[in-house]
């Protein structure tokens, strides 16, 4: 019986094994010598082999959170801004009932800021004083006002931004023990400084500018907010052109198109231009939107179209794989039960793709939102303070805000630029959260 | 639902279009603005002032160099094109010749004061008294040879000490920004040029070959001594502060804003100070322009009011809002030159140098 001599063969090796290990002639003893003898060492290669991968991880992480970290070190004072309360008069004699806006409000924060304190009487010192206050002081009273004429003749006591000198002093990024003429503040100003926050005047507050204003020179008064309405209008440009055109194009290529010549060759330029630099497509957008077809200059529509024709190819290919991804077996049924290509495509593959769709398109979008470097090209790299209504307005994008701010003098720019990164980064997580979540909740596995 | 949203994108991608094409034949109701980063934080401080004071739209700033601002308002007289065009260097004539060319006739000229360009270092680190002879010696690639002969060698300094006794014996190191700037022109042109010219015999192939005299006073060594830091000034005084031993070229108001930092090195004797460049005492510092386009005026809303708020002694003048931000004021006579050549909307007039 062959199955009795197995086991008998079987049972002898075990023998030689267990009883004669030393016995070199055995050809099965001397095989699991030559193991036995490599395999602390195979041992040792594979856990250096598993480490290594280990030590990859690991740096990857702590290179992420130092930039966090740092980001955020830099950043979070720009969450605060430093305020300055002030008695305001609006004595009627300064307001023309007719021309609210033409009122001189500097006036008003200059006289309570002399009435804080009365000595200082030269005219020098006292435009070092008046500088405490941020030159936006005025806005906000000038908006108080509009809103409700009747604090006309009334006195307000009202906190005002301070200036951001006195911002990034109070925050301690300025040394106070440095000689005086190496300060932007002198030393009359940080007694000044010391004055009020010893009367409880002088306050940092959570800073509320920095989500609704457009732009600004003048860093206490810069916020995010144009350049997040500027990239919400251009994703939209881009999300409404990329994703119908690039599934359309994916079901067309992967369902319909015959397999020949050409459609090998439309593949291959897709794939090309999924590598090709965004700078170009920017160029491309100066030579035909601006150029030829002549639609404004610095605006999301165009901002929109270039940074489609750059997400298209992620979308594409994406959108191609997950339709190859749905197995046969459910076109071949619905069109066995005698549905009609187009229900098979739109009843059964695209809902069973969608998902894997989304995903490739939202990674696409998160793309877009970090780019720079072709909105350069169609003049989307500018100072705007209007926030933008429409997708024609004038606008800039978040990282292209972050660049502009990195490249300004005043040192409380600084942080606000680490401040607009994280706001970047927020969105960018939240996108990619979002794509995880969809690919959880709906993918199937086959 | 899927064709729902297929049909709806598609008629909102013809809105947008649509929308778009109207917007361009309608015009536009905000001033555009390009030109020279140097005097984009001047210019940006003004239109938001005057955004937020008129009723008018705040104006659209683009950053494009001065160059760049150039072709893009000399490229045509229609209304897609910018008003005003910023400039850290007088039009050169070939660019006034292209405007003219391209149908800009008439161009207004504004001077709006004054940029000194410092060269610092670390104030953990001993204050340089410089030359411009030094700098030229420091900097440019071919220079006369250091056995005093006519000739011109490859640079061979490397330390301050070589170049002058007088000087500290660190390696030449120095952070500048790149040849697309309008900061380099002026450097290359006030500083080297200006050493240059202290050698005689070099002085002399001018009057001779203007073109050869031009290649050995404005070329920079390429061997590493002279670092193109790219056009970013504030991550040229970050590295500053962490490398004493390094120099930095950059636009006064980047000193003015890091003296904790940073100090600027002598140039002549002079220190670079808001008081001596004012007084014409610095002697690198160079002159900034806008440009407007005249047949804009009118078209365009606000851009009378534009001007006079840029040419107002609030702005401009010795103690306004652009001399806070780094700008350095011209005397009051010129001022006042200027504010008439802007309300009349002079044209400029510029003939084969």
């Amino acid at each position: 019986m062959w199955f009795e001599n197995t086991v008998k063969n079987m049972n002898n090796t075990k023998h030689s094994a267990a009883y004669t290990p030393h016995d070199a002639s055995s050809r099965e003893e001397s095989t699991m010598q030559r193991v036995n003898v490599g395999l602390a060492r195979r041992y040792r290669r594979e856990r250096l082999f598993r480490y290594c991968g280990l030590g990859a991880i690991i740096a990857s992480i702590g290179f992420l959170l130092l930039l966090f970290i740092s980001i955020t070190a830099n950043g979070w004072t720009a969450f605060i801004q430093t305020e300055i309360l002030l008695d305001i008069k609006f004595s009627a004699e300064h307001f023309d009932v007719d021309n609210l806006s033409a009122a001189n409000y500097g006036a008003l924060v200059k006289s309570s800021m002399r009435q804080l304190f009365p000595d200082v009487k030269n005219r020098r010192e006292k435009r070092k004083l008046y500088k405490l206050v941020s030159s936006g002081a005025v806005y906000r009273l000038q908006k108080m006002v509009m809103k409700d004429t009747g604090i006309i003749g009334t006195t307000q006591a009202v906190w005002l931004p301070a200036d951001d000198e006195v911002d990034m002093f109070a925050k301690g990024r300025v040394d106070r023990d440095l000689a005086e003429n190496n300060r932007r503040l002198n030393d009359k100003q940080i007694h000044w400084i010391d004055t009020l926050s010893a009367t409880g005047r002088l306050k940092k507050k959570f800073n509320t500018t920095f989500f609704t204003a457009g732009d600004s020179r003048e860093p206490e008064l810069a916020g995010i907010r144009g350049a997040t309405a500027g990239s919400l209008f251009t994703l939209a440009v881009t999300l409404f052109l990329s994703f119908p055109i690039g599934v359309a194009t994916a079901v067309y290529l992967e369902e319909f198109a015959p397999k020949n010549k050409w459609t090998d060759l439309v593949e291959v330029n897709i794939n090309n231009l999924a590598a090709v630099p965004s700078i170009v497509f920017g160029l491309l957008g100066l030579a035909f939107f601006l150029n030829i077809l002549g639609m404004p200059r610095s605006a999301p529509l165009v901002g929109g179209l270039v940074l489609t024709l750059m997400t298209l190819p992620t979308i594409i290919i994406a959108s191609r794989a997950s339709l190859k991804s749905v197995p046969p077996s459910i076109k071949e049924a619905a069109l066995g039960v005698g549905a009609s290509k187009m229900q098979a495509i739109t009843h059964h593959i695209l809902p069973l793709a969608l998902p894997g769709m989304m995903t490739g398109t939202i990674i696409g979008m998160a793309q877009a939102l970090g780019e720079t470097a072709p909105l350069l090209m169609i003049g989307m790299v500018a100072f705007i303070v209007d926030v933008p209504g429409s997708v024609t307005d004038p606008a800039t994008v978040l990282p292209v805000q972050i660049y502009l701010w990195a490249d300004s003098p005043e040192r409380a720019f600084v942080e606000r630029t680490s401040a607009a990164i994280m706001v970047l980064l927020a969105f960018l997580i939240s996108m990619n959260a979002i794509a995880v979540f969809l690919r959880r909740k709906f993918e199937r596995r086959w | 639902m899927l064709k729902k949203t297929i049909a709806l994108s598609a008629v909102a991608s013809f809105a947008l279009l649509w929308t778009a094409t109207s917007q361009a034949a309608g015009g536009r109701d905000y001033i555009a603005i390009v030109g020279s980063s140097t005097v984009y934080p001047f210019a940006t401080t003004v239109a938001e002032q005057f955004g937020k004071t008129t009723k008018f739209k705040t104006p659209k700033i683009e950053s494009t160099g001065s160059g760049g601002g150039m072709k893009l308002f000399c490229a045509g007289s229609g209304i897609e094109t910018p008003d005003i065009t910023n400039a850290s260097r007088r039009i050169k004539h070939s660019e006034y010749e292209k405007c003219q060319k391209n149908g800009v006739k008439e161009i207004t000229e504004i001077k709006i004061g004054y940029d000194g360009i410092v060269i610092a270092n670390a104030k953990t680190a001993e204050r340089l008294k410089l030359t411009k002879k030094d700098l030229y010696l420091a900097l440019a690639k071919d220079v006369p040879s250091p056995d005093g002969s006519e000739k011109l060698v490859a640079n061979p300094y490397t330390t301050w000490k070589d170049v002058n006794p007088a000087l500290p014996d660190t390696k030449i190191e120095v952070l500048g920004p790149p040849p697309t700037s309008g900061t380099r022109d002026a450097f290359v042109e006030l500083a080297m040029e200006g050493g240059c010219k202290t050698i005689d015999w070099i002085k002399a192939i001018k009057k001779k070959d203007k073109k050869q005299f031009k290649a050995i006073c404005h070329t920079v060594r390429e061997d590493g001594a002279y670092i193109e830091a790219g056009e970013n000034d504030n991550l040229i005084v970050q590295k500053l502060a962490a490398n004493p031993k390094a120099l930095g070229i950059f636009g006064f108001s980047f000193l003015d804003q890091n003296g904790d930092k940073i100090q600027g090195s002598l140039v002549n004797g002079e220190e670079p100070t808001f008081e001596n460049i004012a007084a014409g005492k610095y002697p690198v510092s160079r002159p900034l322009f806008f440009y407007v386009k005249k047949s804009h005026v009118g078209v365009i809303p606000g851009m009378v009011e534009y001007l006079n708020e840029f040419t107002s002694d609030k702005a401009w003048g010795e103690e306004g809002y652009l001399a806070d931000k780094g700008l350095i004021p011209m005397p009051a006579e010129e001022r006042s030159r200027f504010a008439a050549d802007a309300k009349a909307l002079k044209p400029l007039v510029l003939t084969k140098e």
